[in-house]
C-alpha cells in the first residue's frame, strides 16, 4: 500500500517505526470528543469538511490497516479528505531518546573562547543536562494538540498543518510557512496575536485565519519518496490547501524556506493569492549574489546599506547550506542517530540566532527563544526522524532554477539580527510590485519565534491595504 | 603484559568516559621491535633508562621540575598503544544500535553516501570487523612520539637497511591518518624484496598530523600548514636527517609544498600526489561558476571539469570544517555518523569505497576502510581533525585556494592518479612548479593513492627521486 511505503505516510496514519528501537505511535484522534469511535474513511466532499469549521471532522481513520479502503479504489476521494490529528509519541521512543543523550561521547572542547569554531562545549553540554533533567516533551505535545491539527494528501504526500480560525467574519486566510532548521513550533507565537488581535493591541479588522503546515520532509508531514518536492511543488501544494480549505483568497508569508515557497507561490501567481510578506531575502541581484559567493570585494556604487549587506552575506558560514544542498544523506546518517548531533546542526544556522539560543542555555533567554522552545523544535526533529528528509529541501532547491520578476504584491521586513539586512533597491530587483517594506529593531532570522507579536505587527501592516 | 611495559593513562577526555593507554616499553622491547639508527638510538638511549616513568607522567600531566620538563622536550620516546576491550564493546553496541534515516531518493549517489553502502558497512564493522587485526599490523610497527611547539607528534619510523637510503617524510591527509601509509613501509624501504635495487630504499617517518591519529590535540589555534611543515623539518632535523625529501597527497600535498616554500635546511624536493597547480585564471572561473578559460586543452579541459564537479557537489563537509568544525558533534557520537562523514570525501573514492562493501573491493577493503575510521573513532578526533581546515582559514592570512599554485621552486615530482579530484595536466605542473622533476598520469587510482594503488605509489617514488639522490 502506497501510504505504508513511507514512513512519514505511516506516521499520520497510525504506526511509525522510529529506528530499531522504537516504534511511536501517532494517534489519530477526532478533535470533536462527540464522535464515536473511529470507524471508517467517510467520503467527503472537501469543501465541505472546510465549511465545518473542522473542529468537527467527520473524517478519519481507524487504528488497524486493514480495515483502510484498498488503493484505487477510494482514493481520490480518500485523499482529498482533511483528517483531525492529533500527537501522541509512545514512551518507548521518549525513553530511547534519553538513553541516547545520556550515553552522548563528546569531542574536546573547541580551542577558542568564542562561537567561531562552531557550536560550543559548554552550550552543548548546558543543553544536553537541560534535555535529560528538565525538559519535557509532552508539554510541547499538549502545546501542539491544544491547537487544530490536520492532515492531508497533496500531490501524494501527507500534509500536517494547524489551522486556526479567527472569531472575526472577515478575517484575511493566511498560510505562513515555517524553514529550516525550524518547524510549525517557529510560528506558535504568532497564532493568537494573529487570530485574536483585538487581545494583542489590534483591531477586528487586522484579523487572519491562519494555516500553518509542516512543509513534506518535515514535523509531521510525510517525507516525500520521490524527488522533484521543492519550493515550487510546495507552493502548488499549498495553493491546494488552501483551495481544499475553501479559501478563494488569501495571502502567503515566510521567512527562510518559508519566504521561498511564498515567493514560488507568487511566480505562479494562482487565483485568488492576493499577497505575500517575507521576511528573508533569497533572490539577491544574480551580480550581487556571484561576487559575493566568489569572495570578492563589493562591488563599486553600492549604497551604504547595499555596502552593508554585501559584506555580511558574504561573511556568511554556508558549510550546512552547501553540505545540504550537496549531500543531505551523508550528514543525515548523523542526525538520525545521535541527538546532540542534531541538537548542535540545528542550532548553527547563522550567528544571531545561535547566540540567542547560547544565551537561553546560559540562563539570559531573549524573546520567544526559550530553552523549552528550542528542545521543542529539536526533540520534534528527532521524533519524527527528519533530519536527513528536511536537509533534502536543500537538494532540491539546489537543482531549481528561476529567474525573473515577480509582479505580485509582495511585502517586506527587515529584522536586524537576520543573515543580512536586505536592502529595500535588492527586494525590489524581484519583487517589483513591493507594497510595503519596513526595517524593525529587534528579532533575528527565526523571527515569529523570538518576537511573535512583533511579526504578527508587521504582517498586520503588511497586508492592510490587501483586505 | 611485558614485564618492561607498564600501562598508562595516557589521555583522557574531559568526561572522564574515554581513555586509551599508553604503553611506555623498554629500550629492551625497541631493540627487538626494529632495528633503529644510531641517531635514534642516541636519543632514545640517553632518556630512556632515565626518563621512561616521567615519560609516561608527562602524559597524565602529572608534573616534574622543570629541568626535566626541559630536557624532556626533544626526546625521542618510544610509543605504544592499546586500545581497552571495554571500547570496542561500546562502539560495536552503538553500531549495532544505530537509528538510520530513511533511503535517499535517487538511485545513485547524488545526495550522498547511500543507506544501503552504510547499512552494509554497519553490518561488517558491527559484526565480523576485528579491529585487532589492524592494530596488529600497526603494533608490529616502530612508533615514536616527540614534542614540538608543545604538542605531542606521533610518528611512524622505520630506517631501510641500506645505509645510503634516501629519508622521505609522509604526511597523509584528511580523512586518512597513518593507516593509508602502511601497504608503502616495506617496498620503500625493503626495495630488493620488491623487484627493486638498494638504491631506491627509503628511510621513512610518518607522523600523524596535529591533533589526527596519536597526536596531541591542539588546545589553541594555530596549526596549519604552515606551523605544520615547521615541525616537520624540525622533526627531520631532530631525527638526524641532513638531507630529506617530503611527500604527500591532500592535507600531505598542503604541508610538502609549504615545507618547500620554506626551504628547511636538508630539504631536497617533495613529491605530490594531489598537486596544487590550478593557474589563476582558471581558479578565479572556478570560484565565479564558469565559465573555463578559452584553449583549454584537452587534459585541462578534462581537469576543469573535475574541478567543477567537486566546487558544485563535493565541497560542504570542507566549507563546514573551515568554518564550524565544532558544530559536527554527529561525527563523534554516532559511528556512522562518523563514518559516512569520512566516507564522503570525494566523489571517486566514495565510490571505489562502496565497491568495496558491495563485495567488488579493488584498492581498497573493508578492513583498509573501517581500520581508519575506527582509528578515527578510537582516538575520538573526529572535530580535532576538523580543526585543520579551521586553523588554516582562520589563522593564515586568506591565500589561494586548496589547489591553487603556491609558487615552489625547489623540486617537485608530480604523480597524477587517473581519479584524483581532479588529475592535474602537465602543462598546469610545469607552469606550477618550476622544477617540475617528474611528471606521470597513472591510468588509476583515486584520492589515496599510497593507500589504494601502492604499487604504482612504490614506483612513482622510486622513479621521482632518482635524480635528487
Amino acid at each position: 500500500m502506497r501510504l505504508k511505503e513511507a514512513e512519514h505516510a505511516a506516521k499520520a496514519q497510525i504506526t511509525c517505526i522510529v529506528g530499531p528501537h522504537s516504534r511511536f505511535l501517532v494517534v489519530l484522534l477526532a478533535a470533536a470528543m462527540s464522535l464515536t469511535a473511529p470507524a471508517r474513511v467517510l467520503a467527503q466532499q472537501p469543501t465541505q469538511t472546510a465549511r465545518q469549521n473542522l473542529g468537527v471532522a467527520t473524517v478519519t481513520k481507524t487504528k488497524t490497516g486493514s480495515s483502510m479502503p484498498q488503493p484505487g479504489t477510494m482514493r481520490s476521494i480518500d485523499t482529498d479528505a482533511i483528517r483531525p490529528f492529533r500527537v501522541h509519541v509512545p514512551e518507548k521512543a521518549i525513553t530511547d531518546l534519553r538513553r541516547r543523550i545520556r550515553e552522548t561521547r563528546w569531542p574536546d572542547q573547541e580551542t577558542v573562547t568564542d562561537r567561531t569554531q562552531g557550536v560550543q562545549l559548554a552550550t552543548m553540554k548546558e543543553l544536553v543536562r537541560y534535555w535529560l533533567t528538565d525538559y519535557d516533551w509532552r508539554k510541547a505535545e499538549a502545546k501542539l494538540n491544544a491547537l487544530p491539527q490536520f492532515v492531508t494528501t497533496i500531490d501524494g504526500v501527507d500534509i500536517h498543518f494547524i489551522h486556526v480560525r479567527s472569531r472575526h467574519p472577515n478575517a484575511l486566510p493566511l498560510i505562513m510557512t515555517h524553514g529550516w532548521p525550524g518547524s510549525i513550533f517557529e510560528l506558535l507565537g504568532v497564532i493568537d496575536p494573529l487570530t485574536n488581535p483585538t487581545a494583542h493591541g489590534g483591531r477586528a479588522e487586522e484579523a487572519f485565519d491562519v494555516v500553518i503546515p509542516s512543509m513534506p520532509g518535515y514535523g509531521f508531514s510525510g517525507a516525500p519518496t520521490t524527488t522533484g518536492w521543492n519550493s515550487d511543488r510546495i507552493a502548488r501544494a499549498w495553493d491546494t490547501l488552501m483551495k481544499r480549505l475553501g479559501y478563494t483568497r488569501y495571502v502567503s508569508q515566510g521567512g527562510d524556506w518559508g519566504a521561498r515557497v511564498s515567493e514560488s507561490l507568487a511566480r505562479q501567481a494562482p487565483p485568488g493569492l492576493l499577497g505575500i510578506h517575507m521576511n528573508l531575502l533569497l533572490t539577491v541581484p544574480p551580480e550581487i549574489a556571484r561576487s559575493s559567493n566568489a569572495g570578492d570585494p563589493a562591488p563599486a556604487g553600492l549604497s551604504e546599506k547595499e555596502k552593508a549587506a554585501y559584506e555580511q552575506r558574504k561573511m556568511r558560514s554556508l558549510g550546512y547550506f552547501i553540505e545540504q544542498a550537496t549531500r543531505p544523506q551523508t550528514i543525515g546518517f548523523s542526525l538520525a542517530d545521535s541527538p546532540v548531533g542534531l541538537a548542535a546542526w540545528l542550532l548553527d544556522h547563522d550567528p544571531h540566532s545561535y547566540e540567542q539560543m547560547a544565551h537561553a542555555f546560559e540562563g539570559r533567554p531573549e524573546g520567544g527563544l526559550t530553552r523549552d522552545a528550542i528542545l521543542d523544535n529539536i526533540t520534534l526533529y528527532w521524533l519524527t526522524n527528519t533530519g536527513a528528509s528536511s536537509a533534502r529541501l536543500y537538494w532540491e532547491e539546489a537543482r531549481f532554477v528561476f529567474k525573473g520578476e515577480v509582479p505580485v504584491r509582495a511585502a517586506f521586513t527587515v529584522f536586524p539580527g537576520e543573515s543580512f539586512r536586505a536592502p529595500r533597491t535588492w527586494v525590489e530587483r524581484t519583487f517589483t510590485n513591493l507594497i510595503y517594506f519596513n526595517e524593525v529593531d529587534k528579532g533575528g532570522h527565526f523571527a515569529g519565534w523570538e518576537q511573535p507579536e512583533l511579526l504578527a505587527q508587521e504582517v498586520r501592516a503588511a497586508f492592510k491595504s490587501l483586505r | 603484559m611485558e614485564p618492561l611495559e607498564k600501562e598508562y593513562t595516557m589521555k583522557q577526555s574531559d568526561d572522564g568516559s574515554r581513555r586509551y593507554f599508553l604503553k611506555v616499553s623498554s629500550m629492551l622491547c625497541l631493540a627487538v621491535a626494529f632495528s633503529p639508527s644510531a641517531i635514534v638510538e642516541a636519543f632514545a638511549d640517553s632518556k630512556s633508562k632515565t626518563t621512561k616513568k616521567e615519560n609516561a607522567m608527562t602524559q597524565t600531566g602529572a608534573t616534574r621540575p622543570a629541568s626535566e620538563q626541559v630536557a624532556d622536550k626533544t626526546a625521542i620516546r618510544p610509543f605504544q598503544f592499546s586500545f581497552p576491550d571495554a571500547e570496542l564493546t561500546d562502539l560495536r553496541r552503538r553500531i549495532n544500535a544505530t537509528k538510520w534515516p530513511e533511503r535517499e531518493l535517487v538511485s545513485d549517489a547524488s545526495q550522498g553516501v547511500q543507506l544501503a553502502t552504510m547499512q552494509k558497512l554497519a553490518r561488517y564493522w558491527g559484526t565480523d570487523y576485528d579491529w585487532r587485526k589492524g592494530e596488529a599490523k600497526l603494533k608490529a610497527l616502530p612508533h615514536f612520539m616527540t614534542e614540538i611547539d608543545g604538542l605531542d607528534i606521533h610518528f611512524i619510523h622505520v630506517r631501510s637497511k641500506h645505509e645510503n637510503a634516501l629519508p622521505m617524510i609522509v604526511t597523509h591527509g584528511w580523512p586518512g591518518s597513518i593507516i593509508e601509509q602502511m601497504k608503502i613501509i616495506e617496498p620503500l624501504t625493503n626495495p630488493t624484496a620488491h623487484g627493486g635495487t638498494a638504491e631506491d630504499a627509503f628511510h621513512l617517518v610518518i607522523p600523524s598530523l596535529p591533533g589526527y591519529g596519536f597526536s596531541g590535540k591542539p588546545t589553541k589555534p594555530g596549526w596549519n600548514p604552515v606551523s605544520i611543515a615547521k615541525a616537520w623539518a624540525t622533526l627531520m632535523q631532530r631525527l638526524g636527517y641532513t638531507k630529506y625529501v617530503a611527500q604527500g597527497g591532500d592535507w600531505g600535498n598542503a604541508v610538502s609544498e609549504v615545507m618547500a616554500l620554506q626551504q628547511p635546511p636538508g630539504l631536497l624536493g617533495i613529491h605530490t600526489n594531489m598537486a596544487a597547480t590550478v593557474p589563476p585564471d582558471v581558479s578565479k572561473a572556478l570560484a565565479m561558476g564558469g565559465p573555463p578559460p578559452a584553449d583549454l586543452s584537452p587534459d585541462e579541459k578534462h581537469a576543469w571539469d573535475q574541478l567543477v564537479d567537486f566546487y558544485m557537489n563535493g565541497l560542504g563537509y570542507a566549507l563546514e570544517m573551515n568554518n564550524r568544525p565544532q558544530t559536527l558533534y554527529g561525527i563523534v557520537d554516532s559511528p556512522v555518523g562518523l563514518a559516512a562523514w569520512i566516507l564522503d570525501h570525494d566523489i571517486r573514492s566514495y565510490q571505489m569505497i562502496a565497491r568495496a562493501f558491495d563485495g567488488k573491493p579493488e584498492g581498497l577493503s573493508r578492513d583498509d576502510v573501517l581500520d581508519n575510521i575506527t582509528l578515527y573513532w578510537l582516538t575520538n578526533t573526529a572535530i580535532s581533525s576538523a580543526r585543520l581546515y579551521w586553523d588554516t582559514r582562520h589563522t593564515l592570512p586568506p591565500g589561494g585556494g586548496f589547489f591553487d599554485v603556491r609558487g615552489v621552486t625547489l623540486p617537485v615530482a608530480v604523480s597524477a592518479f587517473a581519479e584524483e579530484i581532479y588529475q592535474a595536466p602537465q602543462s598546469w605542473a610545469e607552469k606550477a612548479y618550476v622544477k617540475l622533476i617528474h611528471y606521470n598520469r597513472l591510468p588509476k587510482g583515486t584520492h589515496f593513492a599510497a593507500w589504494e594503488q601502492p604499487e604504482l605509489f612504490v614506483s612513482e617514488m622510486r622513479a621521482s627521486f632518482k635524480s635528487l639522490r
